[in-house]
């Protein structure tokens, strides 16, 4: 019993679990408080996984394409902080690097060579290239000049999102909230898709955000590249004593961070929407990123899992509201999923606590 | 030159806000914990105030009364909301910014949720009347943010309580061997950026708007952040900081009235505050004027 305790305690997969159950419970609690039926939030939920509609029996499978497309930017984005959190780095830019994909991408769909197969495909990369270049910018500060990223990428965020709109407001048809619509070569719908989900905005996005999984995956347990970066994130000093480049791992993962967020950007700018969007504030993707990799213990499938329960929860919103259920209440159930994760330092302790007392009783010391 | 005057009130509205969170920001960090929840923590702190103050508005409670007792709450709300990252970032250990943004992440949820229920709407219920100019045309949260200041300076610098506070973030360890309590220094720290960032969030609604919506703080929280790194955590530096960060967003603002600055969009002022605390910190980098225990959660007995 007190084993399976410790394994427990000691397994990141089932903390997990345990952070996310209680923070469903935290706005279990909220929502009864509150004089509401926290049924219903249920009720949405379940639509929104399974698309079965439990009031009228009805079944629409857009629910569940819905789900996994806003899930995409959510895993993209969780990637790119995954990928910092493992060298030992805190990418609060996130959102940064996703705008100025989406900026770019909206810019090159705008401008760029109306050319069948080539129009998305460059927008995409252009969208992955700044997104690399704003979240390496982070990495050489921080590898040469030893600022802290958790200042530097707060402080690109809101460049991006000033410079978004400066760039935004220069395109063709600028109004203060969209531009013209883009050219049917840059979309990256995909019209099978649309067909069999009920019109649904998935779209080819999915696929490079699988690809983006596996290439996750592939650089972190797979390459001596990868090797190096954990290593610089268990111990700097012993990973620079055993030869890694140290300041070359820190730059080059913050790049590659950047890279998974630009192409967040890409997608959802291509994907989600058939004309430019001049930001009048941030979408979030990127915050929510912070939490979707910390549920996801900032691995591949972990943040690919907890990437797909944001999405559940933003697709749910809609239903909830309907239900009388203030949306809200999702963002206090990441909030708080986020929180109890910080928390979970407290077992640990506990856990030393336990250690103690069992050294104690084993020496009998009363 | 008297457009510049002219301005000075503005700039005095915008900068009151922005200064009392990077003082409380500043003693937090001073004590050895770093707070990136000051956004969220003013956002709680704003809708709190706003709440507040437009329920009374109905109820008939006088208007000084109200706007008084409204501000109370909104300081009162926020550091309540700060105990969160005290229990995390002082008795639990727990990494100080993955609590910080939970507590962000948390608070557009709160505050909206909140809204929702008193007004059912996603912003609260506009207020008549909030907070009124004097005879120069300022309004009192530039007199709070000045007396912040320098009760800050005179606790921090001039006080023996000030000193054990600011070695608690320089050497914990040092400090606990002469017998200062660690974690009541840094609980007292905590508690004082959450009450501050309550009431300057509480000042924004009550001089800048007529209720508190998801857009209402809108980075002034991370501004703030900013200036206690810019500012190099001593309360005159973080004061230049805030007036500098604080003229340029005024600037923002202003820049659509005034012929001479439409030539350049009004984003230019908005970047301007992040782009220069950048360089800045390139340029000091370096020089570290940072405390040297700020962030490193402190364990008595551990080496």
């Amino acid at each position: 019993m007190k084993l399976s305790r410790e394994r427990l305690i000691q397994s990141d997969g089932a903390v997990s679990v345990l952070v996310v159950f209680l923070g469903f419970l935290v706005g279990t609690i909220l929502i009864a408080l509150v004089g509401k039926n926290p049924l219903n939030m249920y009720k949405a939920i379940l639509q929104a996984l399974s698309g079965y509609n439990i009031d009228n029996g009805k079944m629409n499978i857009r629910y569940i394409a819905e789900t996994i497309n806003y899930s995409v930017p959510f895993i993209l984005c969780g990637l790119s902080m995954g990928f910092a959190n493992r060298v030992g780095l805190f990418n609060i830019g996130g959102e940064g690097q996703y705008i100025m994909g989406m900026t770019i991408a909206q810019m090159v769909a705008l401008l760029g060579p109306q050319v069948q197969g080539l129009h998305w495909v460059l927008a995409i990369l252009c969208a992955i290239i700044i997104g690399s270049l704003w979240g390496g910018l982070v990495g050489v500060l921080k590898a040469k000049y030893e600022v802290s990223e958790v200042v530097s990428t707060i402080m690109l965020n809101y460049i991006a999102l000033y410079l978004s709109r400066i760039i935004t407001l220069q395109m063709p048809g600028a109004t203060t909230y969209k531009t013209a619509n883009f050219p049917e070569t840059a979309l990256i719908t995909n019209d099978f898709f649309t067909k069999i989900t009920n019109y649904s905005l998935l779209n080819n996005g999915i696929f490079m955000m699988i690809i983006a999984v596996i290439v996750f995956w592939f650089i972190m347990e797979k390459t001596s590249l990868g090797f190096g970066m954990r290593a610089t994130g268990f111990n700097k000093e012993a990973a620079r004593a055993s030869g890694i480049p140290v300041v070359k791992s820190i730059a080059l993962s913050m790049a590659i961070a950047g890279a998974f967020a630009g192409l967040a950007g890409g997608i959802v700018a291509l994907g989600s929407f058939k004309y430019g969007r001049v930001l009048s504030g941030m979408d979030n993707y990127g915050f929510d990123g912070i939490a979707v990799a910390l549920v996801g213990n900032s691995t591949a499938l972990g943040t690919a899992l907890a990437g797909l329960l944001f999405g559940m929860l933003k697709n749910a919103q809609a239903l909830m509201q309907s239900k009388q259920i203030p949306k809200e209440i999702t963002f206090i159930i990441q909030g708080m999923i986020v929180i109890f994760i910080a928390l979970r330092s407290a077992l640990i302790l506990y856990q030393q606590y336990l250690d103690k007392k069992k050294l104690q009783k084993e020496v009998g010391v009363k | 030159m008297s457009m510049i005057l002219g301005m000075l009130p503005s700039v005095l509205m915008i900068v009151a806000p922005i200064l009392i969170t990077a003082i409380g920001g500043m003693i937090c960090e001073k004590s050895g914990v770093v707070n990136i929840a000051l956004e969220g923590l003013m956002a709680i702190g704003a809708c709190t105030t706003a709440a507040a103050h437009v329920l009374m508005e109905m109820a008939g409670v006088p208007h000084t009364l109200s706007l008084f007792l409204a501000l109370f709450m909104g300081l009162v709300v926020g550091g309540l909301f700060s105990i969160i990252h005290a229990v995390a970032a002082i008795n639990f250990n727990a990494d100080q910014t993955i609590s910080g943004t939970g507590i962000n992440l948390l608070s557009t949820g709160v505050t909206i949720f909140a809204s929702q229920i008193l007004f059912n709407a996603d912003r609260t219920k506009e207020f008549m009347m909030g907070m009124q100019t004097d005879a120069l045309g300022i309004y009192p949260t530039a007199y709070i943010a000045v007396a912040v200041v320098i009760l800050s300076w005179f606790l921090l610098y001039k006080l023996p309580f000030g000193m054990h506070l600011r070695a608690c973030g320089e050497h914990p360890g040092a400090a606990e061997s002469v017998g200062i309590n660690v974690k009541k220094m840094r609980y007292f720290a905590v508690l004082s950026s959450g009450v501050l960032a309550g009431l300057a969030g509480g000042c924004v609604v009550l001089t800048q708007t007529i209720q508190y919506t998801s857009n209402t703080i809108n980075g002034r929280g991370f501004i703030a952040l900013a200036a206690v790194s810019f500012g190099r955590w001593n309360p005159l530096g973080v004061t230049g900081a805030a007036f500098l960060f604080g003229t340029a967003q005024a600037f923002a603002i202003i820049a659509n009235n005034v012929p001479a600055l439409k030539v350049l969009p009004s984003e230019v002022f908005n970047i301007l505050p992040y782009v220069v605390t950048l360089v800045a910190l390139v340029l000091f980098s370096g020089k570290n004027y940072a405390p040297s225990a700020a962030g490193q959660p402190y364990e008595k007995g551990a080496s």
